[in-house]
């Protein structure tokens, strides 16, 4: 139990311990030199990366960049439709990286970009059961995400609202409710929109945030970087600290009885 | 003054003949002249129509660059003979959904800062002077100074008229001045003086030069033939965002329309099937007519990309410049590219442009800190 303000508090996540609690993605941004001012800006330790459209060898692509910045590649399985497809993708991705991470996506179809959940979690139980460490990017929805914990992933990933809509979180109850029964931890994964919806994502217990349009298609990207940094760190001291409970009615933040003479008399 | 220039692509091709409009010797070295990303672009001369956020020291380049077209081609008319396909014709961007329309409208300011005309036209205004597009679009911007030429036309004009003065060689190493003159020497053995030596070879590496910061960035594009009935299905250059998706439709004077383009850098250097179904979809979704056009070509290259988007024109050493990395606006930033390689290698009084352009911009900053 933390009583003082917070000073360090890592996210504990398949084996590693990370001091930011956001985690970018790489899609939209309109250049390399863009993208890395944004990152490092962000102060993100992990960047997702599709393993479908960027090859892991050869110039000065995306992966050399965040081996030059120290920000840990998180492969994931985009653009993949089927369970078999994105195990494939995952045993690629691991070869190529040289690491059991995946964040796993399999969607249901290309209008909304939603998982399929009987897909994912085909998938997932397969790459947990070959040592991956799988971080299941999942639909918002409680009872998948229990399975989907219940099969052994390291990380659940609700989706906020659909992938680049910047909806922000379209049911906060059900991200609270995975939330609460989740024994590993959950990461807000797509849907962000603005600052204020990171920060809600921290408050309501996420772990961490994953974002990537909100930043990389914003006007200025490397300064919406920075303003998700910081919500993202309000958001987790806000979840930390307590928020006071909701009321109906007034409730004087300078009572009477609060004054000083009566404290004195308390303290005697 | 002989320059020996290492690459016959847009940019090599467009250098040489400023330098030679200058007075220049030139001789050029490339095993398969104009046949990489010049072959394949589209070559959308598109200033407005192009900016996104965050890139200004580009969008000035590609003002300046497009409007130094006109000059060029009829330059290239008055020695050649021939006049390459050069077509003045608006643009016209579309927004599929509310939202693309919100994004592009966001950056009328960028473009008036810059000078660039346009006009924001409703959905049924757009409809009006293009019927071909669909009939649920959102709105429409038009850009009528943003125009197009055909790659393939310009530099098989100026391939021809270099015919002499081409060695369809690989070039295999770069020798040094030292003391003398630099030189290259190429696959078939020979050695070519030089007095200055220019390197615009895309992502081809010639040993003895220096690594640049390039990564393949593959863009697969097609070439479609409109049934004569139907012609011209559209008149003006037709972009649009799909779902956030970029795609084009440029119209040729034949009647034909070049549809693109990806941008993909998963290593796969033929045509991608999800990039070829992606850009048909897209084109479907904003001009239907399409679906009746025949599949004259489907081609995919690699553009050189930099970190920034921005070409690299610099001199390396006192005898070698590098003019590169022109990534997806090769064909547009040709003509200013190559007045600014010419300038660096004639030693001309620097142009401001081109101190942005070095390869130093591209130190790269310590590692940010070592995770476990």
């Amino acid at each position: 139990m933390m009583t003082k303000t917070q000073t360090h508090d890592p996210l504990q996540i398949a084996g590693v311990a990370l001091d930011s609690r956001l985690v970018m993605g790489t899609g939209g941004a309109t250049s390399l030199a863009t993208l890395e001012e944004a990152l490092v800006a962000s102060g993100t330790e992990v960047t997702t990366v599709a393993i479908r459209h960027y090859a892991a060898a050869g110039g000065d692509s995306v992966f050399a960049m965040l081996e030059r910045l120290g920000v840990l590649a998180l492969p994931n399985t985009a653009g993949c439709y089927t369970a078999r497809d994105a195990v494939l993708t995952a045993k690629l991705a691991r070869e190529a990286l040289e690491t059991n991470w995946i964040k796993l996506e399999v969607i249901a179809d290309e209008h909304t970009l939603l998982p399929d959940p009987i897909e994912l979690f085909s998938a997932a139980e397969q790459l947990v059961s070959e040592g991956f460490d799988v971080f299941a990017y999942t639909n918002d929805d409680p009872a998948l995400a229990q399975r989907l914990d219940d099969v052994g992933v390291c990380a659940i990933m609700p989706a906020g609202a659909p992938i680049g809509t910047g909806l922000g979180i379209l049911n906060p109850h059900n991200i609270a409710t995975i939330v609460n029964r989740a024994s590993v931890p959950v990461i807000l994964d797509a849907g962000i929109g603005t600052a204020s919806d990171a920060a809600l994502a921290m408050e309501l217990g996420c772990e961490a945030v994953l974002l990537a349009s909100a930043v990389t298609r914003a006007h200025n990207a490397p300064l919406m970087a920075t303003a998700m940094r910081d919500a993202v760190n309000a958001g987790r001291a806000a979840r930390l600290a307590g928020r006071i409970p909701k009321r109906d009615l007034a409730l004087a933040s300078s009572p009477a009885e609060g004054t000083m003479q009566t404290l004195a008399g308390q303290f005697q | 003054m002989h320059v020996v220039l290492v690459g016959a692509g847009i940019i090599g091709l467009v250098t040489a003949f400023e330098l030679h409009s200058r007075g220049v010797e030139v001789t050029i070295c490339d095993p398969d002249p104009a046949s990489g990303a010049s072959h394949a672009a589209a070559g959308m001369l598109a200033p407005a129509s192009e900016i996104v956020w965050g890139q200004d020291p580009l969008h000035a380049l590609m003002a300046d660059s497009a409007a130094l077209y006109p000059q060029l081609v009829g330059r290239i008319e008055q020695v050649t003979g021939k006049r390459p396909a050069y077509r003045q014709n608006p643009t016209m961007v579309i927004a599929a959904e509310q939202a693309d329309r919100q994004a592009l409208e966001e950056l009328q300011q960028v473009r008036q800062e810059l000078g660039l005309p346009s006009e924001v036209l409703l959905g049924s205004q757009a409809r009006r002077r293009e019927p071909a597009l669909a009939s649920n679009i959102a709105g429409a911007l038009v850009f009528a100074a943003d125009h197009q030429i055909d790659p393939r036309s310009l530099t098989a004009i100026l391939v021809e008229y270099f015919d002499s003065r081409l060695v369809r060689e690989l070039v295999t190493e770069v020798l040094p001045a030292g003391n003398g003159r630099p030189a290259v020497r190429t696959a078939g053995g020979r050695v070519i003086d030089a007095d200055q030596v220019l390197l615009s070879t895309g992502l081809q590496q010639i040993p003895g030069t220096p690594a640049l910061p390039l990564r393949a960035v593959y863009g697969d594009i097609l070439r479609l033939d409109i049934p004569g009935h139907l012609q011209p299905l559209i008149t003006h250059t037709v972009r649009g965002l799909v779902h956030r998706r970029p795609v084009y439709l440029v119209p040729r004077e034949d009647g034909s329309i070049v549809l693109g383009a990806s941008s993909r850098e998963d290593g796969n250097e033929m045509v991608s099937v999800e990039a070829m179904y992606t850009l048909l979809d897209d084109a479907r979704r904003l001009v239907p007519g399409i679906m009746d056009a025949s599949l004259r070509e489907v081609i995919a290259r690699a553009r050189p990309g930099t970190p920034d988007d921005a070409p690299i024109i610099d001199r390396i050493d006192p005898a070698l410049v590098v003019a590169n990395g022109f990534f997806r606006h090769g064909v547009l930033l040709a003509p200013l590219g190559a007045r600014l390689a010419a300038d660096l290698l004639l030693d001309e009084p620097p142009d401001e442009r081109t101190a942005a352009l070095g390869l130093r911009r591209f130190a790269t900053t310590d590692t940010r800190r070592n995770l476990g």
